[in-house]
């Protein structure tokens, strides 16, 4: 790698930012492209680009002058818990595991705790104070977990009105749809609403809060991977 | 290591291993994987780095290819030219290095070059 797009990557790496560099494989031609600059070098078309900056993954395309590999660097995945509640506490390592960014908020004293959530980043806020600036973007998930509409709706009004790319919520179907009463009534139509999975996790029976980790996380994850 | 609720985070440490040689003056070459077929241990995109001496960072398979690559990787940096490398990797040897994967992988691999230019960072400059 040219040592100037080395240290590029490792910058971009640091301060959050989505690259590619592109090399063609026939003679280390090499060009470093940035989220949604153009392709100057290589004469990649931006579709490719977008596509290896979309998934996160390599790929190769043929050009005229021969094979180039796409190699995005991408912004880990983040996911939001909102609660750090018995779930969370589950939740947190197998997502961290997995590869997630996880930030746990709760604004509640005594349930953000170092000793409840040794390691983990947490947040001591309300969510209406402190969602907007984490800016939740389309790699960001985000989970409510309190059952506690003070601390939920804010939280998921957010994630509606970003691109995140999955958005859930813990309770029952009666709690979903009174859920979707209040807000709908503040103005989310339907296919807004639609964006919440709730009951939260895949359904595979999960009973324990541990279980209910695992449906979460997988849910979260087939919604990065899947779409 | 940056423990704050930054939503940065670190950079690859194989990348920034590389950039930590190539700031002390060492010669490094990088190899990624480019494709993989079958349960290849690696993800493409996985990235090894490695130095003139032969020290190197990171993995490109689950351990049964390392060796070549390095090889290739001081063959890289004393010619400084880039090339492919392609391991297909048979279900009996793969049992005997401990990997029962049977897949394939190609590799690219590269020197560091042009590395030399330091930049100075703009507060010191100042």
């Amino acid at each position: 790698m040219r040592g100037d797009v080395l240290r590029e990557v490792v910058d971009a790496q640091r301060t959050g930012r989505d690259v590619v560099v592109a090399t063609r494989l026939s003679d280390g031609a090499q060009e470093l492209i940035a989220r949604g600059a153009r392709s100057a070098v290589l004469g990649l078309d931006g579709d490719s680009v977008a596509a290896a900056l979309g998934t996160g993954d390599p790929r190769t395309v043929e050009t005229a002058d021969g094979p180039v590999f796409l190699r995005p660097y991408v912004r880990p995945p983040r996911l939001i818990i909102v609660g750090a509640v018995h779930i969370a506490q589950a939740l947190v390592p197998m997502a961290t595991i997995a590869g997630l960014q996880v930030t746990v908020l709760d604004p509640r004293e005594g349930f953000a705790t170092a000793d409840r959530f040794p390691g983990a980043a947490l947040v001591r806020e309300w969510p209406d104070q402190v969602m907007y600036g984490l800016r939740p973007d389309d790699r960001t998930g985000v989970v409510a977990l309190t059952h506690d509409p003070k601390i939920d709706d804010p939280a998921l009004i957010a994630a509606l009105e970003s691109d995140a790319f999955y958005i859930g919520a813990l309770g029952s179907r009666k709690t979903q749809a009174a859920r979707r009463e209040r807000l709908g009534g503040l103005g989310f139509d339907g296919a807004a609403l639609e964006r919440i999975h709730g009951p939260v996790g895949l359904p595979i029976g999960a009973r324990t809060p541990e279980e209910i980790a695992v449906a979460v996380l997988a849910q979260v994850i087939g919604a990065l991977r899947l779409g | 290591m940056d423990q704050s609720n930054s939503r940065h985070t670190n950079a690859d440490p194989v990348l920034a291993q590389a950039v930590e040689w190539v700031d002390e003056g060492r010669r490094v070459a990088l190899a990624t994987v480019t494709r993989t077929w079958g349960s290849a241990p690696r993800r493409a995109g996985s990235h090894m780095a490695i130095a003139a001496n032969g020290d190197f960072a990171g993995s490109v398979s689950g351990g049964c290819i390392e060796g070549a690559v390095i090889q290739a990787a001081l063959g890289v940096i004393e010619s400084g030219e880039p090339r492919t490398l392609e391991f297909g990797v048979t279900n009996e040897m793969a049992w005997e290095v401990g990997l029962a994967c049977g897949g394939r992988v190609h590799l690219f691999v590269e020197p560091v070059v042009g590395a030399a230019v330091v930049e100075t960072p703009v507060q010191q400059a100042r």
